[in-house]
């Protein structure tokens, strides 16, 4: 889109309905980067789809304006791959949340990331079922207490980014409501990979998990416990750059710069093929109480599905010609009365 | 074998054979049937094959569990079921005989392969003696043939391994039938060499069984006849010899090109519909894009997006995979895009009899999913009939912008019949436009598109694919707003709503029933999918009898003919039979208040004409 006359702004990409979520949520600050990114892409509304499963976030596709489908819980992935099958010149855009993406529809989330399907997956993660009304989800705290565990959930939680290496994701990142500049630079970079990216983003729920992340992403807490990831620079934080991170022994650690040689500080490279130390450093905080990066973990390439799928019909095509109904009713032998 | 020199043996004329082939699922019998069936189909006999396996793909040799036989009826005149009970039974091995016997007509032919009645292979088979002389064949014409041993002997001289030798025999047994029904030679000596192409020793293994089969028949002295079927009257025209898998593939695939369509399939295997995924992948040089998904949930939501992004979208599989499926068919009803789900129907519940048919997903198909979510159904009556009523499932899906049912089954999936084939250009243009302009204006004047305004005669929302400029809507599963499409949880709207998606699917164009048979009969069969086989030729032979006797049959399941209450009135008695405990009858019942009977059974076994028959003759006596 060169032609200025032509150029949207924010209030293009929003459609007239009103957003339902509750006063405060972090879901808006999500869709306000949103709409405010969309009109520095490269990308038409009509050639934008949001498509979404069911919870709290699955709502965002109501209020862009471009193509969108409100689907069922779990399945956005499902649906999102069949459209991107049929339509591989779309930009699409899944959108969920951490019970939708993790828990009923998990299977659909590493199929679609390990098939590399050209998809921008955004989960939204509050560490709650907040539609239901505060049951515990697959990334909430062993011994969380909620309504469906009152004596502490027993569950184990998911680590996000680790299920999308785990599952060889081309593209891993993650980001937080609280910066809307990172969250669209994260988005932007998203859009920029051609296959499937997913997004962790943390995201406050103020009605049923009200600070979950504030341990990291609350201004003060940010230079002891958010470590920002930059591609091909040494990985350091701290409010002076006084902490670090190194690889010791096969794990990902958090050092101080003076302990270590600055040399053994782990530079990070998001192109690295081998998922292995992107993984290390998901593994880096066991909760969202000490040191956790944000940014890109990986970015690879790798063929994209539909693309591939497309390719398979131009070769089937050449190698056939094109289909002729006639012809393929006769490919089994004839015989006339 | 006394004597080389050809005999000249009687040849006699016959009106039909059913001849079942039977031995260890590595036997090549399903081979063997297809090619027997190739040759007659050639020669102009009207055929219908049924194959049987078990749903182990290896079983252990020798054993019951692992008997795959293949039924296939020939005859000179036209014929709708592959017979109820085989004439002339091939067995291969002791497991294939005792699984297979108790079908075979009294005095019917064994040719039986004696070099497998191992002491071992009895044993396994769970005979106390060897039944080929303790008098288990008294009643019927039995013909032992060592064929393992002839088998080897033949194919000695190419320097094949004995081992794999062994392997030939079913050539050998196809040879000695071809003899028996004196088929040509030739197709099969093409067919072996196209099949195993680039292996010349099996080519030639093959090619010399055979022939020592058919040799072995004209000279060895113990049979006293060999037969001859002519051709059967049937239409003139070019002919195929299809299975219903293959021909439902076809039609779907022809439905794009009617459509002027790109088509997608999302499926997961499952038996007896994997089938029909395999066909459509060979089938990319038509535009099909095929999609195996991670699971049968999937495979339903993939064909939903593909579907919202244009194209003509299907999902196929069976009754545990539809189970799987009803909540994404919900949210398929809800967005009202066109896309066909083909369940083909095999035993149940659950795992059940995978690789039997059934017809016991018909209410699951009218009522499997939450709430008030009405879906047509159309269903296949023969193996060719696939074709069309595939073509028909995707010309009421895109016309009325619906998801539609097919239903086939797994007799229907994998028996075979000849088939006039179509021309093509004669078949339907489905078609349909999708929307590029306004469909309404605001309040400002302005034009905007209403997602859920309907075509005033079908009911049908428009189908506007992302791409179109301007038309940027979204749709979901929260009930919308008549026209606009948002989000409205008002008790007006959803009634409303609820109403006009039934009274959609209830309009929808259905052609009206036709009365087969008797029109003056006091007597109907009422019949859904691939029964009609056997009620056609039980009302054939119940009129032959002196009955007066009609049938009606069934396609769409849903809506029904509007004539069909009408039509079913007129009639005393109302017979149904279906292989479930009776849900037809239940349907019709409901909707008509007439006193239709049911006929049930549920064995794994598709009906046969004699057992349609009796249940007519009994109906007809009360």
């Amino acid at each position: 889109m060169t032609d200025t006359s032509t150029r949207t702004g924010p209030a293009d990409w929003a459609t007239d309905q009103e957003v339902r979520w509750c006063p405060g949520c972090g879901d808006y600050s999500i869709l306000t980067a949103m709409r405010m990114l969309m009109p520095e892409l490269d990308v038409d509304r009509e050639k934008t789809v949001f498509v979404s499963g069911i919870g709290c976030a699955a709502r965002f596709p109501y209020y862009m304006n471009t193509y969108g489908m409100h689907g069922i819980h779990g399945r956005a992935p499902a649906i999102a791959s069949g459209l991107a099958m049929a339509r591989p010149d779309l930009d699409i855009w899944v959108i969920g949340g951490d019970g939708d993406m993790l828990s009923i529809g998990g299977n659909h989330l590493i199929h679609a990331l390990r098939r590399n399907v050209n998809l921008k997956v955004l989960m939204f993660n509050n560490m709650i079922y907040g539609l239901t009304k505060g049951q515990f989800s697959p990334t909430s705290e062993t011994g969380k207490v909620t309504k469906s565990s009152p004596m502490g959930s027993l569950d184990h939680p998911f680590n996000p980014i680790s299920i999308a290496l785990g599952a060889e994701a081309t593209f891993v990142a993650r980001t937080h409501d609280m910066d809307r500049k990172h969250m669209m630079e994260t988005f932007r970079r998203a859009h920029e990979h051609k296959g499937a990216s997913f997004v962790e983003v943390f995201q406050n729920c103020n009605v049923f998990n009200d600070g979950a992340w504030e341990g990291i992403t609350k201004k003060q807490n940010r230079d002891a416990n958010l470590i920002q990831l930059h591609h091909g620079q040494p990985i350091k934080f701290g409010a002076e750059g006084e902490f670090g991170v190194i690889i010791d022994n096969g794990s990902a650690k958090v050092v101080s710069v003076s302990d270590v040689a600055e040399s053994s500080l782990l530079v990070h490279d998001e192109n690295k093929e081998d998922p292995s130390t992107a993984f290390m450093l998901s593994r880096l905080a066991r909760g969202p109480f000490e040191p956790t990066p944000v940014g890109i973990f990986r970015a690879v390439e790798r063929t994209e599905y539909a693309a591939s799928a497309t390719q398979q019909l131009a070769v089937a095509q050449d190698q056939k010609g094109p289909g002729d109904l006639a012809a393929i009713l006769r490919s089994r032998g004839t015989w006339t009365v | 074998m006394t004597d080389t020199a050809p005999r000249e043996l009687p040849l006699q004329e016959l009106d039909e054979v059913i001849i079942r082939f039977a031995g260890d699922s590595g036997d090549g019998m399903q081979l063997t049937g297809d090619q027997f069936t190739s040759i007659s189909a050639a020669l102009g006999n009207d055929l219908a094959t049924l194959p049987e396996f078990p749903a182990e793909i290896r079983a252990p040799q020798g054993t019951l569990a692992g008997v795959s036989a293949f039924q296939v009826r020939i005859s000179d005149f036209a014929i709708t079921t592959p017979g109820d009970a085989p004439t002339v039974l091939v067995v291969m091995n002791p497991a294939a005989l005792k699984a297979q016997l108790h079908n075979l007509v009294q005095g019917g032919a064994i040719i039986v392969n004696t070099d497998a009645f191992t002491e071992r292979n009895i044993e396994k088979a769970g005979y106390k003696s060897n039944p080929l002389d303790d008098g288990t064949l008294d009643n019927y014409r039995n013909y032992p043939v060592p064929m393992g041993q002839i088998t080897r002997d033949a194919v000695a001289e190419h320097g094949v391994k004995p081992r794999d030798a062994e392997r030939s025999k079913n050539f050998f047994a196809l040879g000695l039938i071809s003899w028996m029904y004196t088929r040509p030679v030739e197709p099969t000596m093409e067919f072996i060499n196209t099949k195993f192409r680039g292996k010349e020793l099996v080519i030639k293994a093959n090619e010399a069984a055979f022939k020592a089969g058919y040799n072995f028949g004209e000279t060895a002295e113990i049979f006293e006849a060999h037969y001859e079927i002519k051709p059967a009257p049937l239409a003139s025209g070019e002919y195929t010899n299809v299975n219903g898998n293959t021909a439902l593939a076809w039609g779907l695939v022809a439905a794009g090109v009617l459509a002027r369509l790109p088509t997608f399939l999302g499926s997961y295997p499952i038996t007896p519909a994997s089938d029909i995924l395999h066909e459509l992948s060979t089938m990319k040089n038509f535009g099909v894009r095929t999609f195996q998904a991670e699971d049968e949930i999937a495979a339903a939501a993939s064909a939903v997006g593909a579907a919202f992004g244009g194209a003509l979208a299907f999902t196929t599989t069976s009754g545990p995979g539809l189970a799987l499926k009803g909540e994404t068919l919900g949210l398929a009803v809800s967005l009202e895009l066109p896309m066909v789900i083909v369940d083909v129907q095999r035993g149940g519940p659950s795992t059940g009899l995978p690789t039997k048919p059934e017809q016991a997903d018909l209410l699951m198909a009218m009522y499997g999913r939450h709430s008030e979510s009405p879906m047509p159904i159309v269903a296949a009556k023969s193996p060719s009939h696939c074709f069309d009523a595939a073509i028909e499932a995707c010309r009421i899906a895109l016309k009325y912008r619906t998801p539609v049912m097919l239903l086939s089954d797994n007799s229907l999936a994998n028996s075979s019949e000849p088939w006039l084939l179509p021309d093509v250009d004669s078949l339907p243009d489905i078609g349909v436009d999708f929307q590029t302009e306004f469909n309404g204006t605001n309040e400002d004047g302005d034009g905007i598109y209403l997602p859920y305004l309907r075509d005033e005669e079908t009911l049908a929302r428009p189908w506007a694919i992302p791409g179109t400029p301007g038309l940027m809507h979204r749709v979901g599963g929260i009930e919308k707003e008549d026209g606009s499409g948002n989000i409205s949880y008002d008790p007006e709207n959803h009634q409303k709503m609820v109403n006009v998606r039934q009274a959609k699917v209830d309009g929808i164009d259905v052609p009206d029933v036709e009365v087969m048979g008797d029109q003056d009969a006091d007597f109907c069969f009422l019949s859904w999918g691939s029964t009609w086989g056997a009620v056609d030729a039980a009302t054939a032979r119940l009129q032959k009898a002196g009955h007066k006797v009609a049938y009606v049959h069934l396609v769409h399941l849903n809506p029904f003919p509007s004539n069909l209450g009408e039509v079913l009135g007129k009639f005393k008695k109302v017979l149904c039979p279906e292989m479930n405990a009776g849900q037809l009858d239940k349907l019709v019942r409901a909707k008509y208040l007439i006193d239709v009977q049911g006929a049930h059974k549920m064995n794994g076994v598709p009906y046969t004409t004699a057992e349609i028959e009796a249940a007519a003759l009994e109906t007809l006596r009360v």
